[in-house]
């Protein structure tokens, strides 16, 4: 198929990996609490992914990245529950279904907010974050079965590895595909100069918010993966913080590649439940703490990104 | 009581809540006035005044105007050391780096600060300096802690206009903030300049601080969060970058988030909030105030 | 022919006319010269053209269209590319992704066919290619394909975005300040670029100019504007004898 064409050394290494691990899996040589965290890195990895579409090829800051990861999960979390679904099979068009309702909510967000550039950008999809966290905290007046800020229960458990696994390398495939295209030739455009931009005909708004939408897709099917990994989701668990820890692994990734928003998503998620394991309750404390010194440092030191050449103005 | 009365009632609650807004407002205001940059650090120098103000009235029993000086100089101290540790190094860095770095310094303090060998993740009551009293004026009542919170920040305001509008300081930040390049060929020294908007904008934020904790006596670490959003709202709402934007605009953003409050109900009073800033940077992103900008 | 109609534009920024009042026609073929002073108004008035600003009153009209209310990227594709006075070039891009920027902006293939990489988007991808390499080899550019566009010499720079602008095969080709930054030896290249230009593609070219032996060159006709008003209309010739020209320019050279 021609779909696969340019990616087939990607699919074999895939393959191989899934078999690696899936050996580990079944022969428990790791112990299913490190297996849930594999599955949960895979999944943060998919949502990244989304947001480095948005600002790592396009350039448009999202701080709101959380909020479309919520809608997917609590999308996925109700339906799941409501038509007691608990087979893999049935499962994905849940999933499908979740990426399109976030994309959808994304895409109609996306109309008004994106002809604001940077800074404003960055405070409406923060506004927007504030407001789905408002609404998920109250959402028991809505629907009881949606917990409020009591939480989510009793969600099935349904993610498995062979789910995540390959729904990354479809979506993996997509977005290269995607990117070494006339789109993701547009998408750098706007984010190198979006007049430019525009007067070699590229028709801004929709690239932009094409861009926006696949993002935010991609981050309601993560969120829809999440929630039926854990069977219980709180609106914390969507919060600002959340949409920083995704913006973070972008930018160690190095904005505007695929392989590294994979591999930073991977450390990233080791390094904080790593840490978790390892470090006492009162000194784990200090990791939001030190991952903000981090980050201002990581900034002062490589304010473009960490994997991308220093650029001249 | 009768509905005229009920309104006015909260008309004094919400510029109650709208002064301390507009305390904050200014902060931002200004510094993305001279910076371009969305400090989001700014509501946690805000939260800092009130822990600076708990510290000073329930350790020491200092009095009351002591505890306002003092605050807004550990505020201001702040204010400058955040400048000039984060945000310096990134002066010709990109606008997003220089914001993300802003959300790092917020993160940092709020973290920080909710250590448990630092202080705490909790809610800790702030100690009045004075008992609550309600002055009754026929129509609707006044507090004590109202006519304070109206009488500092009316003295803040003024003594800002004055520092502003009639000293070589103000003037110089008003020309950085009009053009930096014209400015800075004129001979005026930017990182000075940048390093007094802080300042001064840290130490209002400082006066805001313990205003916010004497009217709502429940301070916490993450106490600067929604304030401090909700103030750079109100100076966006005002026109970012004008003074006298900021104080309607977080007047405005005041009464708003009480009469929600008051007549719908205290869950959906954020996300008003947050409507209307969609509202304004659709329809009028340069604010009440602002004037149209065009630029290519 | 008129291929560009503009009549009696209008454009102020906080109460200073940039543009007052302005009327011209460019015609089909020609080239097309505007000057005058810094702050005369001539990039708004490119601004204006090409959609980036909207005038508080008049209209344009591109062959009998009316294109006031365009946008931008629509213009690019009715035929009407520009440059920019201070290049806006997409310097993180290689030189053969900024050419390609204009050419695939173009109906080519969609997004099916991007994901699904069908015949479609094969055939497209490398016939854009091969036009792309055409118009770098034209501006003397070959051999560096693969470079980022911020990575080239200034005057690589200059001729990158004379190659994107005219890879949207334009009819009407608006060009501000090529010659701005450029020493004697590179005007005069310039001035033989642009005359090539106009006879390999027969695009009609409106330029904006501070380098009068360039203009005087090059042009067939030159508008003059100073504080937004246009002075006047002609002829090189009879530009250069004008008295309120010599005024608007006084102290400046003229040759």
């Amino acid at each position: 198929m021609r779909f696969f064409r340019e990616s087939w050394i990607f699919l074999i290494v895939s393959v191989s990996i899934y078999i690696i691990l899936k050996a580990f899996f079944a022969f428990n040589v790791i112990s299913p609490y490190i297996q849930q965290i594999c599955l949960y890195a895979v999944i943060v990895a998919l949502t990244s992914l989304g947001l480095n579409v948005i600002y790592g090829y396009t350039g448009q800051f999202s701080l709101g990245h959380a909020a479309f990861y919520g809608i997917g999960a609590y999308t996925s979390a109700y339906l799941t529950k409501v038509l007691s679904i608990d087979g893999v099979i049935p499962f994905i068009p849940v999933l499908v279904f979740c990426g399109l309702v976030s994309g959808l909510v994304g895409y109609l967000i996306g109309i008004p907010i994106l002809r604001l550039r940077d800074d404003f950008l960055a405070i409406a999809t923060l506004g927007f974050g504030t407001l789905v966290r408002v609404f998920l905290d109250n959402s028991d007046k809505f629907a009881e079965s949606l917990g409020g800020s009591r939480g989510f229960v009793g969600i099935p458990r349904i993610t498995n590895l062979e789910l995540v696994f390959f729904f990354l390398i479809f979506v993996i495939i997509i977005t290269r595909n995607l990117i070494h295209s006339r789109y993701g030739l547009f998408w750098r455009c706007i984010k190198d100069d979006e007049l430019a931009a525009t007067s070699v005909g590229i028709n801004t708004a929709n690239m932009k918010l094409m861009a926006f939408t696949y993002g935010c897709m991609l981050a309601g099917i993560g969120g829809a993966l999440y929630a039926n990994l854990y069977s219980f989701l709180h609106p914390s668990n969507f919060d600002i913080l959340r949409s920083i820890d995704f913006l973070i692994i972008v930018i160690i990734g190095g904005m505007g590649s695929i392989m590294g928003t994979i591999y930073a998503s991977i450390i990233w998620v080791g390094f904080i439940e790593g840490l978790r394991i390892v470090l006492p309750a009162q000194v784990l404390d200090m990791r939001w703490v030190v991952i903000p010194i981090l980050l201002i440092a990581l900034m002062i030191w490589r304010p473009y990104g960490l994997m991308s050449k220093r650029r001249k103005v | 009581m009768d509905i005229l009365g009920y309104v006015l009632q909260q008309g004094i609650n919400g510029l109650q809540l709208g002064a301390v807004y507009a305390l904050i407002a200014l902060g931002y205001t200004m510094v993305y006035g001279v910076l371009r940059l969305i400090n989001f650090a700014h509501g946690d120098i805000f939260m800092l005044g009130a822990f600076v103000a708990y510290f000073l009235i329930a350790k020491f029993g200092i009095p009351i105007y002591l505890v306002f000086i003092i605050t807004m100089l550990a505020c201001a101290i702040a204010g400058y050391l955040i400048e000039k540790i984060a945000y310096k190094p990134l002066r010709d860095a990109p606008k997003i780096s220089l914001l993300i770095t802003a959300v790092g310094v917020s993160l940092f303090l709020e973290y920080f600060l909710s250590l448990n060998a630092i202080f705490t993740p909790n809610y800790i009551a702030f100690p009045r300096p004075f008992d609550v009293k309600g002055y009754d004026l026929a129509v609707f009542t006044i507090t004590n802690v109202q006519v304070l919170i109206f009488i500092i920040t009316f003295i803040s305001l003024f003594l800002l206009y004055l520092l502003i509008y009639r000293t070589n300081y103000g003037r110089a930040m008003r020309a950085v903030s009009h053009d930096k390049e014209t400015a800075a060929l004129m001979g005026i020294g930017i990182d000075g300049i940048i390093s007094f908007t802080f300042i001064v904008g840290a130490s209002l934020a400082g006066v805001g601080g313990i205003l916010y904790s004497i009217a709502y006596p429940q301070i916490n670490v993450f106490m600067g969060i929604m304030p401090g959003i909700k103030s750079f709202i109100a100076a966006v709402l005002g026109g970012i970058g004008i003074i006298h934007g900021a104080v309607i605009g977080g007047l405005i953003i005041g009464i708003c988030e009480v009469f929600v409050s008051a007549f719908l109900s205290s869950t959906f009073r954020d996300g008003v909030i947050f409507i209307i800033l969609f509202g304004v940077l659709l329809f009028k992103p340069s604010g009440i105030f602002g004037k149209r900008i065009e630029k290519v | 022919m008129k291929i560009l109609d503009v009549r009696n534009l209008e454009k102020s920024f906080g109460g200073v006319k940039a543009v007052d009042q302005i009327s011209f026609h460019i015609e089909e073929g020609e080239v097309f010269s505007i000057i005058g002073p810094n702050g005369a108004g001539k990039t708004t008035m490119f601004n204006l053209i090409t959609g980036l600003y909207r005038p508080d009153d008049g209209r344009i009209f591109f062959i009998d269209r009316d294109i006031t209310k365009t946008p931008t990227y629509m213009l690019a594709h009715l035929g009407i590319a520009r440059t920019f006075q201070n290049m806006r070039l997409f310097g993180s891009l290689t030189v053969l992704e900024n050419v390609l920027s204009s050419l695939l902006s173009k109906r080519t293939y969609n997004l099916f066919s991007a994901v699904m990489r069908t015949k479609r988007f094969a055939v497209s991808e490398k016939a854009a290619e091969e036009k792309a390499r055409k118009f770098i080899d034209f501006f003397g550019l070959s051999g560096k394909e693969d470079y980022t566009a911020s990575s080239l010499s200034y005057g690589e720079q200059r001729r990158l975005e004379l190659a994107r602008a005219l890879s949207t095969e334009p009819r009407l080709m608006l060009i501000d300040e090529p010659g701005a930054g450029m020493n004697p030896k590179e005007i005069a290249d310039l001035a033989e670029t642009i005359k090539a230009i106009r006879q390999r593609y027969s695009v009609t070219i409106a330029i904006i100019e501070h380098q009068m032996n360039l203009v005087m060159n090059i042009s067939d006709r030159i508008m003059v504007m100073d504080f937004g008003e246009k002075i006047m209309e002609g002829t090189p010739e009879e530009v250069k004898k004008d008295k309120r020209v010599i005024e608007a320019y006084l102290g400046e050279e003229m040759d």
